[in-house]
């Protein structure tokens, strides 16, 4: 069991911040489990959903925003779905990766480059490219072995394209991103 | 009667669900769904997007919907849950005014409002019925036992989805015993594939895809009708990937319920599709379908 000063490491602003950027109160969490309990992630984590959320209460910032889990977590919504106080707790779990993103915190690292390499993928096309996004994100992680088993399967029955699809619009699609990028920044 | 919605049919749906894409079609056609596409439609963002930022996520959304009010309609409708999630988030997030006015500075222009989205699944259960889908049939599915799986997200969560129940969902069932099928009562509905960590977590895939699998198995399914492209290509693509990681021997085919629904109303079979999936159906249809007689 961790022992956690209160005196010391409660960060109220981390508190304020993930309510204010979720637009939840975390003080309504009374532990139940019943996130844990239906959360089909568990077995991966390294906290379980429900002591985030009592983490995240106890304002413990740096062990919440890098832990593994908020990495894993898919947003299946069951947790959302099944909280007796109406608490969007997958809502929280993305707005804990955003916080994290933006401390420079990936714990799993993979999991974020490819994310990145999809968000890529739609900047510069309007659409994703599959194959162009499997080709980024292995030469990203220099995991060269990721499904090639699947490549024999797939490429046969004609579906993925060889190039990608660009939609006349893209331009607009990458102002989104670069004013995004200009309203984080400023 | 012929009833004109837009159709957003995400970026899969021109890649590794071409088979959705093209069978969802074909079935709202032959039911009388009229489908218009959304002119130059841009990738919702899907989970990456959300997972980034919900600003940019509702951003990347409202540009469709702002196509879609542009076609002077009122409803999209999309086979894929992941494109519906982040359209209704959109949509229900952007009906706080603060959380609206910083998506708008994203866009090229403000967005106006007023269009609803549903998934192709909501649209055929209500607005064209059981019993129009029942009148429909041509070829009932006799003797073919299913299991209907949703995925996590169609119904969750129930407020800003806003269809069917959030546990045990029916539409699907229903929709399947109207062309004549046997559903069974598959209790992992709605738990998660392992979703889109396919490609970095395959570990995770094969665990949850696992479960479902196993689940269908022991229920006695021919076969797992599927709505979502990516818990598609989990069960499908990645079932060797999934025997590997658990030791298994699983064979069982997953179709998009309205590849069934085809059969059912004699679609033409390169509108099908089956010949897309890894796992064959045709046997298993062809051995259920003759041996009900």
């Amino acid at each position: 069991m961790n022992i956690i000063n209160f005196t010391r490491d409660y960060d109220a602003d981390f508190v304020s911040r993930v309510e204010e950027e979720s637009g939840q109160k975390v003080s309504l969490c009374y532990q139940c489990g019943n996130c844990t309990a239906g959360c089909p992630y568990t077995f991966a984590y390294d906290i379980p959903v429900s002591q985030i959320m009592r983490l995240v209460q106890a304002g413990q910032k740096k062990t919440v925003l890098s832990c593994k889990s908020i990495w894993l977590c898919a947003t299946c919504e069951s947790c959302t779905t099944r909280c007796p106080n109406n608490i969007d707790v997958a809502c929280i779990m993305d707005v804990l990766r955003h916080m994290a993103r933006r401390e420079g915190l990936a714990a799993v690292p993979h999991v974020k480059t490819f994310w990145d390499a999809f968000l890529d993928s739609v900047r510069a096309h309007g659409r994703v490219f599959e194959l162009g996004l499997t080709v980024n994100y292995v030469l990203k992680s220099g995991r060269f072995w990721t499904d090639l088993d699947l490549g024999p399967k797939i490429l046969p029955k004609g579906k993925l394209s060889m190039t990608p699809h660009d939609i006349q619009g893209k331009e607009h699609v990458a102002r989104i991103f670069e004013r995004f990028e200009r309203e984080s920044n400023s | 009667m012929s009833e004109a919605i837009a159709y957003y049919p995400g970026c899969s749906g021109q890649g590794t669900s071409k088979e959705y894409d093209a069978s969802t079609r074909a079935v709202c056609e032959a039911v009388g769904l009229s489908l218009v596409d959304i002119p130059d439609w841009s990738c919702c963002g899907s989970t990456p997007a959300h997972t980034k930022d919900h600003t940019l996520s509702a951003a990347l959304s409202a540009r469709n919907l702002q196509l879609v009010a542009g076609m002077g309609m009122k409803l999209a409708v999309t086979p894929c849950p992941s494109c519906l999630t982040n359209l209704r988030n959109a949509t229900h997030r952007m009906e706080q005014a603060a959380f609206k006015s910083k998506v708008d500075k994203l866009l090229d222009e403000p967005y106006t409002g007023g269009v609803d989205t549903q998934s192709v699944l909501q649209a055929l259960v209500e607005i064209v019925g059981i019993d129009n889908l029942a009148a429909a049939v041509r070829t009932p599915l006799k003797g073919l036992k299913v299991a209907c799986y949703y995925g996590c997200i169609m119904n969750r969560p129930p407020e800003v989805m806003a269809f069917d129940d959030c546990e045990n969902p029916m539409a699907m069932d229903n929709i399947l015993t109207a062309m004549g099928a046997t559903v069974v009562p598959f209790p992992l509905k709605v738990e998660c594939c392992g979703a889109a960590y396919g490609m970095p977590r395959p570990d995770m895939v094969g665990r949850l895809s696992g479960k479902l699998l196993e689940a269908a198995t022991l229920l006695g399914a021919d076969m797992i009708a599927v709505a979502c492209p990516l818990c598609q290509m989990n069960l499908d693509l990645r079932q060797g990937q999934v025997n590997r990681t658990l030791g298994t021997n699983y064979r069982i085919p997953a179709p998009y319920f309205t590849q069934l629904m085809g059969v059912a109303l004699n679609i033409p079979d390169a509108q099908i599709g089956f010949d897309k999936l890894c796992v064959d159906p045709r046997p298993i249809l062809s051995k259920a379908l003759t041996g009900a007689d």
